[in-house]
């Protein structure tokens, strides 16, 4: 697909979105879009026939600090049908970071989302789960943004945090099912 | 003390032969991490095989276990998890910290990482190495069977 | 006569337990032997792998790539040299595609054979991994040939290779290939028609091919379910166009599908290796020569002083790559692996994301557990073939 195909398709579509055309090096035509247009654009670029994108690659943040739009959330599609690739970015700013979901759209980025929010704390609106995925439950910060230092120097928890009630842990299971319904 | 002749009887201390069953029979607990977990397993395989050093069965439960080979890195989230398991083995027990991200942190010097298991578990042997051949581990373990050999019972 | 209680259980799973492959956890909801729902945690490996990068330089960041997914090591090499080398606008001489081929495929056998021997081992076949791990010290002596290295060599460099091939490495390879398809038979001998494990795994962890593609997983996984999609063969690198091999696929979508599927891998990647190593001269080309990139011989370096300058300037200042950001996509032996990688121009990476198909196989545990039996869970787990490792990063 050539690089100016795709944004002239969801222009064609979406006439209301705010789409940006970008170039790449490698073969992924990249367009760039507002993030107010995720919720429209994404289902689009899945269930279009001339696109079929079923399958998300990969879903990652970059921090620019400190430039603005601090962050931008890159979207790799794979389209197994037709044998394409795209990327999708969609900049973010640092002091309002959040994002609409594309869970629904694609269920692998339920947990690309969340680890987006662990190591960067960008928001994702109605994510079904969002909590950290790889640093522990009450860790302070968000390690991979550039202001937050490489080596820290703490020592070592031997022990776990405070164990919770029969009660409280049934009450947790049942709301994570609820949440996963 | 020693072989009396003619006589088929060996005589020795208590303490030799409890320190000898104590070495020869070291049973590990299955605590592979990441890498080094690769080269544990091929210890355990036939080209380098441990079995003849005694550690032959690899327990999956920590209550019957003398050892503890911590093979691989150590985050911050799984210290806790460590300081449970070994503190869930019977004496008497044994520590080795397999490579050098167990030993030191190895060349992960960040927020993630514990540097050193000797944070949270006391070690008696530190095998170097990323990931230590499997020779490397045999040695650590021959060294901690010499240093059991020198522990007193009382 | 006491009411009957049919609360259900919770077992916690992990993170240690010798069956979950690495630090895992698994907290199962439980009806008698049922799981109702499970609730995997992750994140008791993460190294920080990609912060830590940001601070290195380009060439230094090959090594802790190398460790990121242990098991299919110079494949994770090879995905991040071709992403720099796109940013760089390199073009590798063939002989080096070549080689980096033979060694990619060899790393799959590797990891194949890892797998198989703890697959086996979990379901109770333990003289699978006894056999397993002896044809895997033949594939390790051929590493340790290369970069005096077993599991890390750091062979595959930015620019090419570290140095060329030693002598004696078309014998190795030749003798392992020679030996190795007789040795797959053997495998094959004991499990494939082993009534055990069939019992074991017809018809467990069914996931079907649209669940497959929604939850990301393109690679073996998916391959078992139906989807024939293989990167080398859609997006290809290193020349695979010209390789003739056959991408392994079946419908059924359950372990015993998987199973197949990666034997069969096993046996493609042999067919690959033999015709690569005709064409892969003793003596020649090992890197692209471009003095900015590659470094020269060491006897060079001890001689002349444009060498030593020309060293010390690679080694110290290290590589500049043009802004820009790729992402060249690889088969590994998980399924497809790539690194996002974003440059500013400057001689340190900027940032570098790991696509890890280990991650979203985890996600997909659910659909594969829930409904089944406790004793399935190990058989699934091993047949998704995680490596915790390129899980948490």
């Amino acid at each position: 697909m050539e690089s100016s195909a795709l944004p002239d398709l969801l222009q064609r579509v979406l006439p209301e979105a705010r789409v940006g055309v970008t170039q790449s090096s490698d073969l992924h035509p990249t367009v760039s879009i507002d993030r107010r247009d995720v919720g429209a654009v994404m289902p689009v670029l899945r269930d279009h026939a001339e696109l079929a994108c079923a399958v998300l690659a990969e879903l990652t943040a970059v921090d620019f600090w400190p430039r603005e739009p601090r962050f931008e959330i890159v979207y790799l599609l794979l389209s197994v049908q037709h044998r394409l690739r795209l990327r999708v970015k969609v900049p973010v700013p640092g002091d309002d970071p959040h994002v609409p979901t594309v869970s629904p759209v694609w269920p692998a980025a339920i947990w690309l989302e969340r680890e987006v929010w662990d190591l960067f704390g960008i928001g994702f609106d109605n994510h079904p789960d969002l909590r950290r995925l790889l640093m522990p439950d009450d860790w302070q910060g968000h390690p991979l943004r550039k202001d937050y230092p490489v080596q820290v120097r703490m020592a070592a928890r031997t022990s776990e945090p405070l164990q919770v009630s029969e009660q409280e842990f049934r009450a947790n299971l049942e709301r994570d099912r609820r949440a996963r319904r | 003390m020693g072989l009396e002749a003619d006589i088929p009887i060996l005589t020795t201390t208590v303490e030799k032969m409890v320190q000898w069953a104590r070495r020869s029979s070291i049973w590990p607990v299955t605590f592979g991490l990441a890498c080094c977990a690769i080269e544990m397993m091929a210890m355990s395989c036939s080209r380098y095989d441990i079995a003849r050093f005694g550690a032959e069965v690899f327990r999956g439960s920590p209550r019957q276990s003398d050892l503890m080979i911590v093979a691989g890195r150590l985050s911050r989230k799984m210290a806790p998890v460590l300081r449970r398991i070994y503190d869930q083995m019977p004496e008497p027990k044994w520590v080795i910290s397999m490579g050098a991200c167990a030993s030191i942190g190895g060349v992960f010097d960040n927020y993630a990482l514990v540097q050193g298991v000797d944070q949270v578990v006391p070690v008696d042997v530190f095998v170097p190495g990323c990931p230590p051949r499997p020779e490397a581990l045999i040695y650590g373990i021959v060294q901690l069977q010499r240093k059991i050999a020198q522990q007193k019972l009382a | 006569m006491p009411d009957i209680r049919t609360e259900t259980m919770t077992v916690n799973m992990g993170p240690q337990h010798p069956s979950t492959h690495g630090v895992l956890r698994l907290v199962l909801e439980l009806d008698g032997e049922t799981v109702v729902s499970v609730a995997p945690t992750i994140g008791y490996l993460h190294t920080g792998i990609e912060k830590t990068i940001e601070q290195k330089k380009w060439q230094q960041a090959v090594p802790l790539v190398e460790r990121m997914d242990y098991l299919s090591a110079q494949s994770n090499a090879l995905a991040f040299c071709l992403s720099v080398e796109r940013l760089l606008g390199l073009e590798l001489p063939e002989r080096v595609r070549w080689i980096r081929i033979l060694v990619a495929e060899l790393q799959r056998i590797n990891s194949h054979l890892v797998w198989l021997g703890t697959h086996g081992m979990e379901l109770g076949a333990v003289s699978v991994l006894m056999y397993c791990f002896r044809e895997r010290e033949l594939l390790l002596n051929i590493n340790e040939m290369l970069a005096g290295f077993r599991m890390f060599p750091s062979y595959l460099r930015i620019g090419g290779l570290r140095e060329d091939l030693p002598r004696g490495f078309h014998e190795a390879v030749s003798a392992f290939l020679d030996r190795f398809p007789s040795k797959l038979d053997e495998y094959e001998d004991l499990l494939t028609e082993n009534e055990i494990y069939t019992e074991r795994t017809r018809g467990v962890g069914r996931l079907s091919a649209e669940d497959a593609l929604a939850y990301g997983l393109v690679g073996p996984i998916a391959r078992a379910s139906g989807v024939a999609y293989d990167v080398r063969k859609a997006f290809p690198y290193l020349g695979y166009e010209t390789v003739d091999f056959a991408v392994a696929s079946r419908t059924e979508g359950d372990v015993y599908a998987r199973y197949l599927v990666r034997i069969e891998e096993m046996r493609q990647s042999v067919a690959v290796c033999r015709q690569v190593l005709a064409r892969i001269t003793p003596s020649g080309a090992w890197a692209v020569g471009d003095p900015r990139i590659t470094p020269p011989p060491k006897d060079r370096v001890y001689t002349e002083m444009e060498a030593l300058i020309q060293h010390f300037l690679i080694y110290s200042q290290g590589i500049t790559v043009p802004a820009g950001e790729a992402y060249v996509p690889v088969e590994g032996p998980r399924g497809e692996q790539g690194f996002s990688v974003v440059s500013d121009g400057t001689n340190r990476p900027w940032r570098v994301k790991a696509r890890s198909p280990s991650l979203l196989a985890c996600q997909a545990l659910e659909k594969m557990i829930v409904g089944g039996l406790i004793a399935d869970v190990i058989a699934v787990i091993g047949s998704i073939d995680v490596v915790m490792g390129d899980v948490d990063r």
